[in-house]
């Protein structure tokens, strides 16, 4: 009879496992569902503002587009490298996994560093949350001073993002020995999230930004 | 999709040759975006191949990077469809919206239509 019903219900029973996955995780993932959300709602706003005003296309594709690449690939890698920490606590290597954390935490710094130039870089040029430089105003006449506003808060909530994941990083590597499995692949999931985001973000904010005057 | 219901298994499925062919693969598709952005091609044809790009790049990632491949279909439901329908209705209602925007735009002096004879 038990039988019958497992077959009948398959997938779909569960039982007190529904999705097979512990509620930490559960958690992680809703939490995931509303921050993915949060950036879809800040990037579709993007969107708006851009197609209905004339738009600023200011990045040169050397430096900048260059400079912006080399901070996707940090932190692509910085995913191989939690990826690897998650396999490592599967089979129970403890300390492999604490290097793997530790060298992700550090990527993720480094994607920190590279920002906070690229961002020293632009509002030197006179870049604000609701001006634009004079020589941009003057390039694209009319252009909406929203440019730094989107620019910004995309990318410093998303930096911001990134700063928890370190610290997180972090304080799971110093607990590696106590905590189960489940909780460093929960680390990764927000990890992993961080940089999805990012794949939205560099190619909208950055590539569809370069400049193609001559 | 496995059946079995028991809980707290630790089982991570995926080898580290599949997580580093994910990985290049990743690359290569920034490599393809970057190219993009040196070639300067239309707002609109970038807009679209950017987009599906980073659409694969973000299925990828979810996918084999945060194991949702590997989970039960009912975690995958639960998760996905209510996401993707959610984005879909913003931009539904807010993207159209934008070009109505851009036409409310001060457009300059209009321009006296011709007197006809």
């Amino acid at each position: 009879m038990a039988t019958e019903a497992q077959a009948i219900t398959g997938d779909w029973g569960g039982g007190v496992h529904p999705y097979r996955v512990g509620h930490r995780k559960l958690g992680m993932w809703l939490f995931i569902m509303s921050d993915s959300l949060t950036f879809s709602a800040l990037l579709i706003g993007y969107a708006y503002v851009r197609a209905s005003n004339v738009w600023p296309t200011p990045f040169k594709f050397y430096p900048s587009i260059v400079f912006s690449s080399i901070m996707t690939l940090v932190l692509l890698s910085s995913s191989l490298t939690m990826v690897m920490a998650v396999s490592a606590s599967s089979r129970g290597q403890r300390s492999r996994a604490r290097k793997w954390i530790v060298a992700t935490a550090v990527l993720g710094a480094t994607f920190i560093v590279l920002h906070m130039i690229e961002w020293r870089h632009l509002i030197g040029e006179g870049l604000s949350p609701f001006q634009l430089p004079k020589e941009w105003a003057e390039k694209w006449p009319g252009s909406t001073p929203l440019f730094g506003a989107t620019f910004f808060g995309i990318t410093g909530m998303h930096m911001f993002h990134v700063f928890s994941g370190c610290i997180y990083l972090l304080v799971v590597a110093g607990r590696v020995n106590k905590l189960k499995h489940e909780d460093v692949e929960i680390s990764g999931l927000y990890w992993h999230f961080v940089d999805l985001v990012w794949m939205f973000v560099f190619p909208m904010i950055y590539i569809l930004s370069v400049d193609a005057t001559k | 999709m496995s059946t079995d219901a028991a809980g707290g298994e630790e089982h991570f499925a995926g080898s580290n040759k599949l997580f580093i062919s994910v990985w290049v693969w990743l690359l290569v598709l920034t490599g393809f975006e970057v190219f993009l952005g040196y070639k300067h091609l239309p707002v609109i044809y970038m807009l679209v191949i950017l987009m599906g790009a980073s659409i694969i790049k973000a299925a990828l990632i979810v996918a084999y990077f945060m194991h949702l491949r590997f989970e039960r279909l009912n975690l995958v439901l639960t998760i996905v469809p209510a996401l993707v329908i959610c984005i879909c209705l913003m931009l539904l209602v807010f993207f159209p919206d934008s070009f109505r925007a851009k036409e409310l735009r001060y457009q300059g002096p209009v321009q006296p239509a011709a007197e006809s004879h």
